[in-house]
């Protein structure tokens, strides 16, 4: 087994929006003084939904308000699922594989997207709307097969639901 | 003072004392092996799950038998406690099963590694292992990356003990590098490309119990075995000075801190006696070091002389 | 139709606004409490309630409260553990979605019963749109005065705070759910000392289930004894079960604990059988991490009695025969489905989800899925199934955290008892990735 972790090249930190220092600073108030690291997941779901993804130079600025150490922000980042550390399509198509989802279909609905986005799990559309990836369960395993887009749940998906959905996000994202 | 038996030898020991601290003060065969633990870095134990050792009796107040076998390093004793490690066939098997997880996925390129004569993961392969491997499948191999011109990170090899987080969180001010990742694909990286350099940083090299983290300053350069270790001290005024350095004829080839049995550097005049990298990288001028005597080594299998030779002829295993 | 104590009005309209969840008769429990309780008699009537840990653990939770350390001018916490990721387990969700204010009143009750003036809940980070409905309903009690200070005129201080997780199954663990909420990586704690003594920041912390929180409240309400009366022996109260796979009606159902499981599986007011007309072939009873039942183990135990949602007999015959009740993830398999895939599948899950903190975890869930994905796809040998038994034992144990034994035990249960199925993939590999084996029949006893 190949396990495939490049270096990646340092950065500068980066500026956040005026939204996103706002929350920030919220999400750090809800933790008492000395214990500001407790909003660091906080603070990486609030980075990731403004720029879709989080990278070296948003981590050396988490590092920064956190007063951290960058590599304690890389060690947290690297151990949660959730957080793409390299770009991504607009929506994230997270399509649970657990044994509860695969009873009732979900290599079908994966192999389906596949088809229909003309992509294989890991990979972005040339468009850069989409991106597949598969996830392990997502605690919604009696509605199954099911996925996760922007913290969305979609449940009991069939063929047709899995094109409007398509549809939908194309037409969401022209706006 | 609290009594404990392990073993069978009956011992009194200070209360909080770890189960593998209190085989320590006995010494011995009954010492558990530990690949994680290190009693001069706070924090660290727990992991490796080498030092497993079953608890027949809790204490004199409750003398029921643990159901799971516990981490000697990180649990306390208790009065009246009774602990079986050689003497229980039942960690000698789960060790065996320990020591087959820690090698599932490592290199075996001993012939290669500079660790080899002075490798813990070695010994206990020797002591535990199998001759024969059940794995089929692919090893696990990282990508190499490069953190300074000092030390060289093999991460093929490394078991994951954090003793080297540990050296970076307590003696260096800034920790560069971390343990990345999770499950097996866990790694110790920098994530960044980024050197790690500090004047202390090269007391990694020393508390790696295996050949993840060598001296790109000895690399290749000689087996271990054929060195001479000697006691030496110099003046620095960053660190004791006490060190080994270890000769061929009247060169240095390479300097680490002084180790104990249990491979983990010694305490003089009760502070640990790390050393900093200016000792262990650059002073390879013997003039600069007072030699004060040859030193001592034991418990490492090749470097302590002809272990390998006795152990063998007592080994049906790899007899076969 | 069973009583429902927790769920019962999930589906009344704007239910989780805080005006209609007090016209339906919320926060009672937190005015009993702090206006005519002392904390000690709340802990009280939890531990005559006989309530066990929802969580899947099943410890009885006033045992656990009464453990806690309270030593003085030290700050005490209490900690929900809002992270559901126990394959077949989705109640939690639910709970909190429909009934936001049923936690809070249960967090407010609780924390009252335990001293803590801080608590809380941490939520897994996929739910992020269910932490946005606690977070209006959290802010809605602070306007109502149900948190901050001087509660109710009492003099009693709380602070709630709902904070996510980031896609971690082992923060579930509780010690990785402290380190996790201190923002660090998920690596469970060794333990002694527990976090009764030291927990979150190394105060004395309890760490306690949304359904067992929740459950304080009727507790509370209606006194400990009341809630005992529910139940068979040691399994009191209700239990709410996920229900997932082929199910002709899967989902989210309270129950009354001792429902027998025949009628869960088919009865009219739960899951209604099988979809599609199929056989039953499988059961996991408790979520993914607990031993797989055939199908001729499920509705009986091995000894022929009739086998009931309750903590006991679900556990009836032990890991021979039984299995356990677990988180009270249901999940049901049909007579199409592969039991080589499934596990392996659920072998994945582990070695995913492992932290990789312990050589015997991080190697053996590896090692073991592996193994299972050359047997899955016709690579597989029948040494195979003897060295997963083997990997099997080394991790069961030897782990700093339950997950090695949760990784090892559905293994060992899956060749215990479709042991053929294996061998099957074994000796016919090809056939094997065409169709399926189908059921396997009852052992025939000698």
């Amino acid at each position: 087994m190949k396990v495939d972790h490049p270096q990646a090249v340092n950065e500068a930190p980066i500026e956040f929006s005026a939204q996103t220092m706002t929350e920030i600073q919220r999400v750090m108030g809800l933790f008492p003084e000395g214990k500001k690291k407790s909003a660091i997941l906080s603070i990486l779901h609030l980075v990731q939904d403004e720029f879709g993804w989080v990278s070296v130079g948003a981590m050396n600025k988490v590092a920064l308000l956190l007063n951290i150490q960058p590599i304690e922000v890389y060690e947290v980042a690297t151990f949660y699922t959730m957080f793409h550390l390299d770009p991504v399509g607009k929506n994230v198509l997270e399509v649970c594989r657990t044994g509860p989802c695969q009873l009732v279909g979900s290599d079908d609905l994966i192999a389906y997207i596949e088809e229909k986005l003309d992509i294989k799990v890991g990979e972005t559309t040339k468009d850069g709307l989409f991106t597949l990836k598969t996830v392990e369960c997502l605690g919604a395993c009696g509605y199954g097969p099911m996925l996760m887009c922007k913290y969305q749940f979609y449940e009991r998906l069939t063929k047709e639901k899995v094109n409007e959905m398509l549809d939908a996000m194309r037409e969401a994202s022209k706006s | 003072m609290i009594k404990v038996t392990i073993d069978d030898v009956e011992i009194e020991v200070a209360p909080g004392t770890t189960i593998l601290n209190a085989a320590r003060q006995v010494g011995g065969e009954i010492v558990p092996p530990a690949m994680c633990y290190y009693s001069k870095l706070p924090g660290t134990g727990g992991k490796c799950r080498t030092c497993l050792v079953e608890v027949a009796a809790g204490s004199s107040a409750d003398p029921r038998p643990m159901p799971k076998l516990v981490a000697s390093c990180s649990t306390a004793v208790m009065d009246g406690m009774i602990v079986k490690n050689k003497t229980s066939d039942r960690v000698q098997t789960n060790r065996g099963g320990v020591v087959e997880f820690l090698l599932v996925n490592h290199p075996l390129d001993c012939p290669i590694c500079d660790q080899a004569g002075e490798c813990h993961l070695q010994d206990l392969g020797y002591e535990h292992g199998s001759a024969k491997t059940r794995y089929r499948e692919e090893r696990r191999t990282f990508n190499p990356i490069d953190i300074g011109n000092k030390i060289k990170l093999h991460m093929n090899r490394c078991i994951l003990c954090y003793r080297c987080v540990a050296v970076a969180n307590q003696l260096t001010d800034k920790r560069v590098h971390g343990v990345l990742h999770r499950g097996e694909h866990a790694e110790i990286s920098t994530y960044i490309e980024n050197a790690i350099d500090n004047d202390f940083s090269g007391n990694m090299i020393d508390v790696c119990p295996v050949g993840a983290l060598t001296d790109k300053t000895f690399r290749f350069k000689s087996r271990v075995w054929f060195l001479k270790p000697y006691e030496a001290e110099c003046n620095c005024e960053k660190c004791s000075g006490k060190a080994v350095v270890w000769m061929f004829g009247n060169e240095i080839f390479r300097v680490t801190a002084r180790k104990d049995k249990y491979g983990e550097v010694e305490s003089l005049e009760d502070k640990t006696a790390w050393i900093c990298n200016d000792c262990r990288f650059d002073k390879k001028d013997p003039t600069k070091w007072n030699l004060i005597g040859p030193r001592k080594i034991d418990r490492h299998s090749v470097i302590s002389q002809g272990k390998y030779a006795t152990k063998n002829d007592n080994n049906p295993k790899l007899l076969q | 139709m069973a009583r429902k104590l927790l769920i019962e009005h999930a589906e009344v309209p704007e239910i989780a606004s805080y005006d209609i969840y007090r016209m339906h008769g919320g926060y009672a429990s937190v005015e009993k409490a702090l206006k005519t309780m002392s904390p000690e008699e709340v802990v009280e009537e939890v531990k005559k309630s006989g309530l066990r840990g929802r969580g899947g653990a099943g410890f009885p939770t006033g045992m656990k409260w009464s453990f806690l350390a309270k030593p003085e001018g030290v700050e005490r916490h209490l900690v929900c553990n809002a992270d559901e990721s126990e394959p077949g387990t989705f109640k939690d969700r639910y709970l909190m979605e429909k009934l936001p204010h049923l936690l809070i009143e249960g967090m407010i009750t609780s924390s009252y019963a335990l001293g803590a003036r801080r608590s809380y809940i941490y939520i897994r980070g996929e739910f992020m749109y269910v932490l946005r409905i606690l977070e209006k309903a959290i802010a809605e009690a602070y306007a109502n005065g149900m948190l901050g200070k001087n509660i109710l005129g009492s003099g009693y201080d709380l602070d709630l705070v709902v904070t996510p997780g980031g896609g971690a199954y082992i923060c579930g663990e509780e010690t990785a759910l402290l380190e996790s909420l201190e923002g660090k990586r998920g690596n469970p704690r060794m333990k002694p000392p527990f976090p009764a003594v030291k927990g979150l920041w190394g105060n004395p912390t309890v760490v306690n289930n949304v359904e067992s929180i929740a459950a304080v409240v009727p507790i509370v309400n209606e006194g400990g004894e009341a809630y005992a009366k529910i139940g068979i022996e040691r399994s009191t109260g209700t239990k709410l079960i996920s229900a997932s796979g082929n199910l002709v009606r899967p989902g989210v159902y309270e129950i009354e604990l001792g429902l027998s499981v025949e009628e869960f599986i088919y009865g009219d007011d739960y899951c209604r059988g099988i979809a599609n007309g199929k056989q039953l072939k499988a059961c996991i009873p408790g979520g993914s991490s607990v031993p797989i039942l055939p199908h001729y183990l499920v509705t009986k135990t091995a000894a022929g009695t009739d086998r009931l949602m309750t903590y006991e007999s679900l556990a009836d015959g032990g890991f021979a025969s039984g299995s356990m009740l677990g988180s009270g993830g249901f999940i049901v398999f049909d007579e199409d489905q592969c039991i080589v895939k499934n596990t392996w599948n659920f072998a994945r899950f582990y070695a995913h989800e492992s932290c990789g903190q312990c050589s015997p975890c991080r190697e053996g869930t590896g090692w073991m899925e592996k193994v299972l994905y050359r047997l899955e796809h016709g690579q597989g040998t029948l040494e195979d199934i003897s060295l997963l038994e083997e990997i099997n034992k080394k991790i069961e144990g030897n782990t700093i955290c339950p997950l090695g034994d949760a990784a090892a035990w559905p293994v060992a249960a899956a060749i215990r008892h479709f042991r053929e199925e294996f061998e099957w993939h074994v000796k016919a590999p090809q056939e094997a990735q065409k169709r399926n084996f189908g059921l396997i029949s009852a052992p025939i006893e000698a």
